[in-house]
């Protein structure tokens, strides 16, 4: 017989490694949206990119977030770490895509400290594809969430880049990849402009010139701001982990880039 | 028809105190140690995987002795406990102390409700932002629950490990001793040698960000080699 306390699993089976949803859920506490039908404006997130250099990987994005055609906030963060090896840029509807990271986030420490290891990186990829795609009755109603996701594998020594579609499809990238409203003319940028074995300085510059770039065509992304001293977040994961770079080394690119653009 | 025999509740709990301090008797010793960088969780294991020791949260440190199975058990409801607890609300909110109090009132209930009591004793270590803030949580089979100074000792020959660790231990120990010191106690009432791959330890270790548990691999536990 099971000993009856909520503390404990309450019906006793034996699943492979219960998540950390599937628990969520059990306590009624898994975050949920109802909305009845006809559009909302909430806040929109957008530009984010990822591409591979030489190290590993480098994930970027801008700092503004729409509501229709005002600027809801201008220092939204839109790159977060994952976990220790891998990072996740976010687009679409802010508020859904931020508690989906923090429930990704919490999920893969979960498991890292159940099983006392980590997730390969491919099964962090599928498994933030199905949070994508358990989404995808509120993408009907236009509360899109859209990841990108990126990391260091450690069973081959490579970084490695995935973009998801919003019924959760789920696509390797090879060399980089970008999505949100400004992802168009930052993936034409750096077509144009990446090449194999970037070092760490060209492939920081080469994301804030994408993203300066696709501020320029679109205006739900917005560009560095030097006179508030707002910038792009700026990441790189590489097998020594997770990295923020801080706005004081992106501040002196952004300055560079934006002198140099036609 | 007979009528079960009457045994009076005190023979009841006795008899199952003893049955559950037994089996804890049986297991290898863990010791629990403060220092001066954070707090070390040590005892022999010859087992790569099995863990003893674990992490819960940032500074949340678990360990435990006796059946493997119900620790087990124990130690992932913790994390389940503690992860939903960090979820709903802030990091900073998960405490060692709300995670000990839960396992006092499970083990507790197990004791008295259950068929079998647990065979098992668990420690919840808490790291402080400095030494006087440490909590060291012992929670016994019965559900007894006890903050211990400094350092804390569990499992088989605990008595006399307390002992041997007392007579020598300061919280401001740097780790190398800290280490030392634990190694040659636990080695000293299980009247063994240990090999060098023969040990898990953690620590909770104040110099690191947000999580601050890290496992000792041999290399951190064998300066010399």
């Amino acid at each position: 017989m099971t000993p009856s306390m909520g503390f404990l699993s309450e019906d006793g089976a034996i699943v492979p490694a219960a998540s950390f949803a599937a628990l969520l859920e059990r306590q009624g506490m898994a975050p949920t949206w109802d909305i009845p039908s006809g559009a909302i404006d909430v806040p929109e997130a957008t530009t984010v990119l990822a591409l591979r250099w030489a190290e590993g990987v480098l994930m970027a994005g801008d700092r503004r977030a729409t509501a229709g055609n005002v600027i809801a906030h201008r220092r939204v963060k839109k790159v977060y770490p994952a976990d220790d090896r891998s990072a996740v840029a976010i687009s679409g509807s802010a508020g859904m895509a931020l508690e989906l990271t923090k429930l990704f986030q919490t999920e893969l420490e979960h498991y890292e400290k159940i099983e006392d290891t980590r997730l390969s990186l491919e099964g962090k990829a599928n498994y933030l594809a199905r949070m994508v795609r358990s989404n995808l009755p509120l993408a009907f109603q236009g509360l899109v969430v859209v990841p990108l996701f990126c990391g260091f594998d450690e069973r081959e020594g490579t970084g490695k880049l995935y973009s998801y579609d919003v019924v959760g499809g789920r696509y390797e990238e090879q060399d980089y990849a970008t999505t949100g409203s400004g992802g168009s003319e930052a993936r034409a940028f750096l077509k144009s402009a990446w090449s194999e074995d970037l070092d760490k300085r060209g492939a920081v510059r080469l994301a804030v010139e994408a993203l300066v770039a696709a501020a320029e065509e679109d205006s739900a992304t917005g560009g560095p701001d030097p006179r508030r001293g707002i910038y792009p977040n700026v990441v790189t994961v590489t097998s020594d982990g997770y990295h923020e770079i801080p706005d004081t080394e992106i501040a002196p690119v952004a300055a560079e880039v934006m002198e140099a653009r036609p | 028809m007979t009528a079960p025999f009457y045994v009076p509740p005190e023979q009841l709990i006795k008899d199952r105190a003893e049955f559950a301090r037994k089996g804890i008797q049986r297991g290898r010793p863990i010791a629990v140690v403060e220092y001066d960088g954070g707090i070390l969780l040590m005892g022999e294991n010859p087992s790569r995987s099995l863990h003893k020791i674990g992490e819960v949260y940032d500074r949340v440190a678990f360990a435990g002795v006796g059946r493997y199975n119900e620790f087990e058990m124990l130690r992932v409801a913790g994390i389940r406990y503690a992860d939903v607890k960090g979820y709903a609300y802030a990091r900073a909110d998960v405490t060692g102390k709300g995670l000990a109090n839960a396992y006092s009132q499970t083990l507790g209930q197990i004791f008295t409700h259950e068929v079998k009591p647990y065979e098992v004793e668990v420690l919840v270590a808490e790291l402080g932002d400095g030494a006087d803030d440490n909590h060291l949580y012992h929670v016994r089979f019965d559900g007894t629950l006890r903050d211990e100074p400094g350092f804390a000792t569990l499992g088989g020959e605990e008595e006399r490990l307390r002992e041997e660790i007392g007579a020598v231990h300061r919280p401001d120990l740097p780790l190398e001793e800290a280490i030392s010191i634990t190694k040659a106690a636990i080695e000293s009432v299980t009247e063994s040698e240990i090999p060098a791959d023969g040990w898990e330890a953690g620590v909770l270790d104040r110099t690191l960000e947000r999580r601050t548990f890290r496992r000792l691999d041999s290399a951190d536990l064998n300066p010399e080699t």
